[in-house]
């Protein structure tokens, strides 16, 4: 080893290696660089004492601040949950048919029903809520069982054919093909004379056939006319919206087997609350209808200020 | 290798780093001292007066004349208001700045650094401080160079504590310019204001605490870029502050150069020009980038050279181009032609062209804004009667200080009929009307429908501000029907 030297191009010293006459400079780390670095080593001690930081075999050593993200996740969602006391409490206390008459309210409801729409209706009317094959459109104006605040509110809180609640939306179309009741030729005259309502097909032989066997075994639920009837949930056969299928083929295969669309009862599962805000949500979606009853709905006040 | 080291006879290495000089800059009067104490007023009269100024909005705007309204998204100036939207006027206003700068250094210099730039100011207003309480450049020498005692720490902490004040004011001022000043200066003193005001005042405090009493012109030779940019934009036209050495040297004193007529310069070695200069230069070194061209060793100077009966100029504002001339007996060219060449003509198209564009944009733009964004989940809805509809959510701005009617138009799409939610489908029309309330934006969902067989098409939504023919704006959107696409 050579003795310590100063190198003479730069004036540093040299650690005394030297590899073919190329030799290495002693260049310290600055000293404030080196500070923080001991900085870091004191506050990297401080944090591995006040917060979890050690593995051990079950879980982790958990610090003298007792701070852990689950802790600070439960925290977070208490205070949101306290800062919508108010408006949840409100809401629980109005009857939904006053619900239009509080705009305030009512905004709360339609926000809250969208995110627990999200959660819990998603499945199967979609994210946009515009259903599919056999699963309702919330957006249009065609309700099987109604389309005011109220009667969303008791679908909700009731399901459809849901087996053990009295007032569950209940009804059921008979296997009109697939149990004899009527032939493949029948129901094919029906299905034609079906689509003559809606003015998809024109009057036929067929259909003309068919209006008779649909006066006889369809009128009863969906009415002479074919207008449907909400009572039995009973879908309106004249518009151009078809649940289970327009076509031909669709409309035999309804009548020889039919699909029975259900939903869970939402009051065993959801507080009142969420049902209220749900049924404000999807009210809102754009086919919400006033209510019947009422003589001046209060939602169809013209809010312009003049 | 084993030569003897020249260098290692030093037991230290060289080390990169100077020690400061404290400056102790004598008192000094003449023509650019008064003009220097008249900018500094006008600088420190707009910064703390700016905010406390009141301009009538009506009901709906704040009446502070200059308020950047960072809660509300609004910056106000005076009769102008600019939306978040339009902050290109604020980087317009920002990048004439930086090219005024520009403009300013190719036509006299550093007139920016030496004047105007608010450390300068600051660093003068703490120096005067300076000598309010520790006397002219000797005395304060002296007290500096004294041990710390009772007499010395009692002064320091006058001081000090002025310098805190003043900082505390500078600090304080800033917040004004975010908020109602008077609300503000009231809430603040009670104790209720947002804590980011109280945050933003101890910062701003401490920075003008740092900068302005203690490191001052530091600042300007080594943190601020400005005069390493500046370096680069003088050349032999630019004006600075020049001793005319060619006239100066060799030195002597007055004494010296009775006893010899003939054998030495103007200068006689006075040491006034070093005396006076609040960055502690010596100018007769040279141009340099401490000099700040504050032009006080100028009033110095002449002062000496008419006590001595000698022209005055011997150091002055002069080119280096017109050192030569006049070295050469040339003389100087005209001020107006120093100014007349092509880089400031360039640099004052530049920034009149940006200013006149600006100029231009604000008075043709339109106070009334509508966006749309279509609702693509579901694309369509088909309605029971075979109409289809879809839904948007309208953005209708109104930047005015007043509530307006404004109407809501389809262009470009047969038969369709427009409602929202508070009309309800049975008042669908051609047109929807709402009164935005003032200086807000509306957002409102909007439905349309048209008849069956409409297929997919483009429109155009038409906003029109009632009364006002020139309001209005289009937006152009998708509407959405079943069918193959």
């Amino acid at each position: 080893m050579a003795e310590k030297r100063l190198d003479e191009a730069t004036n540093t010293e040299t650690v005394g290696h030297e590899w073919d006459g190329i030799e290495e400079l002693n260049t310290p780390l600055p000293r404030w660089w080196l500070w923080t670095f001991y900085a870091t080593i004191v506050f990297a001690i401080g944090y591995c004492v006040a917060y979890p930081a050690w593995p051990m075999i079950s879980g982790a050593t958990e610090g003298v601040l007792g701070w852990s993200s689950r802790g600070q996740l439960q925290n977070e969602l208490d205070a949101q949950q306290a800062a919508r006391a108010r408006t949840v409490a409100a809401l629980a206390d109005m009857p939904i048919e006053q619900l239009p008459d509080h705009p305030e309210l009512m905004r709360a409801a339609i926000a809250g029903g969208s995110a627990a729409f999200k959660v819990n209706c998603v499945q199967c009317h979609g994210a946009g809520a515009a259903g599919s094959k056999g699963y309702p459109n919330l957006n249009d104006d065609d309700w099987l069982w109604g389309g005011d605040l109220k009667t969303i509110e008791t679908t909700l809180i009731h399901g459809v054919r849901q087996p053990g609640d009295d007032q569950t939306r209940q009804s059921m179309m008979p296997n009109f093909g697939a149990d004899g009741l009527l032939t493949p030729e029948q129901v094919g005259q029906i299905a034609d004379y079906v689509l003559t309502l809606s003015g998809k097909a024109r009057a036929s032989a067929s259909s003309q056939q068919g209006a008779q066997i649909f006066a006889d075994n369809c009128a009863v639920c969906h009415g002479a006319a074919g207008k449907g009837s909400r009572q039995f949930g009973a879908p309106n056969l004249s518009d151009a919206i078809w649940l289970d299928g327009g076509r031909r083929e669709d409309i035999v295969a309804q009548v020889t087997r039919p699909h029975h669309g259900v939903m869970p009862a939402w009051g065993n599962r959801l507080d009142p609350v969420t049902i209220k805000m749900l049924a404000a949500y999807v009210h809102s979606l754009g086919g919400g209808e006033d209510f019947a009853e009422t003589p001046a709905p209060p939602d169809t006040q013209p809010t312009e200020a003049e | 290798m084993n030569k003897p080291d020249p260098i290692k006879t030093q037991d230290r290495p060289v080390s990169l780093y100077a020690k400061r000089e404290p400056v102790f800059n004598r008192r000094i009067d003449g023509k650019f001292r008064r003009l220097k104490w008249a900018i500094m007023v006008i600088c420190l009269a707009i910064y703390w007066g700016t905010p406390w100024l009141r301009w009538d909005r009506g009901p709906y705007a704040p009446d502070q004349a200059v308020l950047v309204d960072l809660a509300h998204r609004r910056f106000y100036m005076f009769g102008i208001e600019i939306w978040p939207h339009e902050f290109y006027f604020v980087a317009g206003l920002l990048i004439m700045a930086g090219i005024g700068l520009f403009l300013v250094t190719s036509a006299v210099g550093r007139a920016w650094c030496g004047y105007a730039c608010p450390q300068t100011v600051w660093t003068d207003l703490f120096q005067h401080v300076d000598r309010f309480f520790d006397g002219d450049r000797n005395a304060r020498f002296r007290l500096y160079k004294a041990p710390w005692g009772p007499a010395k720490i009692a002064r320091r902490l006058a001081k000090w504590t002025v310098y805190l004040a003043i900082s505390f004011a500078t600090g304080g001022a800033w917040i004004f310019y975010f908020a109602d000043a008077p609300t503000l200066q009231q809430a603040f003193w009670t104790g209720t204001a947002d804590p980011v005001a109280y945050a933003t005042v101890a910062v701003l405090t401490a920075t003008t605490f740092v900068l302005g009493g203690f490191m001052r012109e530091q600042v300007c030779v080594y943190m601020c870029p400005w005069p390493r940019i500046q370096t680069a934009m003088l050349d032999e036209k630019s004006l600075i502050v020049t001793y005319k050495d060619w006239r100066g040297e060799p030195r002597g004193s007055v004494k010296k150069a009775g006893k010899n007529p003939g054998k030495f310069g103007d200068c006689i070695d006075c040491n006034q020009c070093v005396a006076v200069c609040p960055t502690g230069i010596d100018i007769r070194e040279g141009p340099q980038i401490g000099c700040i061209t504050c032009a006080l060793c100028i009033d110095a100077c002449d002062r000496v050279m008419g006590e001595t009966g000698r022209p005055r100029g011997l150091i002055d504002y002069a080119t280096l181009e017109d050192a030569e001339r006049e070295k050469a007996g040339q003389p100087p060219t005209r001020h107006l032609k120093l100014i007349w060449r092509p880089r400031t003509i360039l640099y004052f198209a530049v920034w009149a062209g940006i200013g006149l564009s600006l100029l231009f944009l604000l008075g043709t733009r339109v106070h009334t804004d509508l966006t749309v964004a279509k609702d693509r989940n579901p694309p369509y809805i088909l309605l029971s009667d075979g109409s289809v509809r879809n839904a948007y959510t309208l953005r209708l701005r109104n930047m005015q200080g007043r509530p307006r009617k404004m109407e809501i138009s389809i262009e470009g799409l047969p038969g369709a009929k427009i409602w929202s939610d508070d009309v309800g489908m049975d008042g669908a029309g051609t047109k929807l009307t709402r009164t935005v309330p003032a200086d807000e934006t509306q957002s409102l969902r909007a439905y349309l429908v048209v008849p069956a067989g409409t297929p997919s098409q483009e429109f155009t939504f038409h906003l029109q501000a009632l009364g006002e023919a020139r309001e209005q704006d289009r937006a152009e959107a998708q509407f959405d029907a079943p069918g193959e696409q």
